[in-house]
């Protein structure tokens, strides 16, 4: 591996890429490329980060095409000394690494992503066995980093589309045993432009930095729609 | 009263992709009867004009084409809506999406089944 990377930011301002050359180690991440460019090279560089570990879901860009978190990528797992960081498609961009998750935020908000049901009387917890809990445990890893609805063919020609990150949340919530809204939920996304519109590219699945399945979740929830499922 | 055309463009989506995939499986297996019946006559003479006029006459078997017709009408005809709404969005032009496809999807099968009545009746 060499010991410098070519780093290509898109840059909004031009609509074209800046080069920039890294100094890297086998563990340097793509943020870390980013940031060296930022504080060493070019302040104007807009990019959005905070926890640096995969857990706030906060940097998802495009890197070498594929949407992904940026440190979450190591240069390391790149092919080549080129790397090429560009905004998530399917977002619109505020500058340029740095985009607007209104869309994302409101088709979550929409889907009711929060339990609803009083607690029992006799203890505070609702009591869940591990098969209950097996069912939808994965799909509460969601950090919201927007990845999947990047990936999504759907997304980019339909703009009223769910999107697999709030379907997969939405099957996150109807999975579970203890929550009431199941058919409220359900009805929400029966819509033109929710579940069904979902062709199952599975291309949220395969860019998901947390292991979450959102393609098999749709196809579960379509599964409830059907009548397939209780 | 909801009026009739609330029911096609209300209709839950559910429902409509109920009946989308219950087409699909339908075609399929009468389709597959359809090509059955073809390969028992022998696929050239099934072609010739008299043949075909002959099945069209009939009666179970015209039936069987105009099952065939409807079910192909509207499973294309929702199809082609789905691929309209994902093109382009917004209210009136999926209302007129949606009152498009129905209107294609009836004056389809009114053609097809006018073609296999005058067949049917000796007319053609």
């Amino acid at each position: 591996m060499s010991d410098t990377v070519k780093l290509r930011i898109r840059r909004s301002a031009t609509d074209d890429f800046d080069e920039f050359t890294i100094p890297v180690q086998k563990w340097t991440t793509i943020l870390e490329c980013i940031l060296y460019a930022k504080y060493k090279i070019d302040h104007s560089i807009a990019v959005r980060y905070s926890c640096r570990q995969a857990t706030c879901g906060s940097c998802g860009m495009k890197i070498n095409g594929k949407p992904s978190l940026a440190c979450f990528t190591k240069v390391s797992e790149i092919d080549g000394d080129t790397i090429t960081v560009e905004p998530m498609a399917n977002f619109p961009v505020i500058r340029d690494l740095a985009v607007k998750f209104d869309r994302l935020f409101k088709n979550h908000r929409d889907i009711i992503p929060y339990m609803n049901n009083d607690p029992p009387d006799s203890s505070r917890m609702h009591l869940q066995s591990p098969e209950e809990l097996d069912r939808f445990i994965q799909f509460a890893n969601c950090i919201k980093c927007g990845l999947c609805n990047s990936a999504c063919p759907t997304m980019a020609t339909d703009t009223s589309f769910t999107g697999p990150q709030a379907l997969a949340q939405a099957y996150r919530y109807v999975a579970d045993s203890r929550d009431k809204d199941k058919d409220k939920r359900l009805r929400i996304i029966d819509d033109s432009h929710g579940i069904w519109r979902c062709h199952f590219a599975g291309s949220c699945s395969q860019v998901c930095p947390k292991g979450v399945d959102p393609a098999m979740g749709i196809q579960l929830l379509r599964g409830y729609m059907l009548g397939l499922n209780d | 009263m909801v009026q009739p055309y609330c029911l096609v463009y209300e209709m839950r989506e559910s429902h409509i992709m109920k009946i989308h995939y219950g087409t699909a499986l339908a075609a399929v297996g009468l389709v597959a009867v359809h090509i059955l019946m073809r390969m028992a006559d022998g696929y050239h003479e099934s072609l010739e004009f008299a043949n075909v006029l002959a099945n069209y006459q009939f009666i179970p078997y015209a039936g069987l084409l105009e099952i065939i017709l409807i079910l192909l009408s509207i499973h294309g005809f929702n199809g082609l809506r789905v691929i309209l709404l994902e093109l382009h969005q917004g209210r009136s032009y999926e209302k007129a999406v949606s009152y498009g496809c129905v209107a294609g999807m009836v004056a389809l099968i009114a053609y097809g089944s006018r073609t296999i009545v005058m067949a049917n009746m000796g007319m053609i």
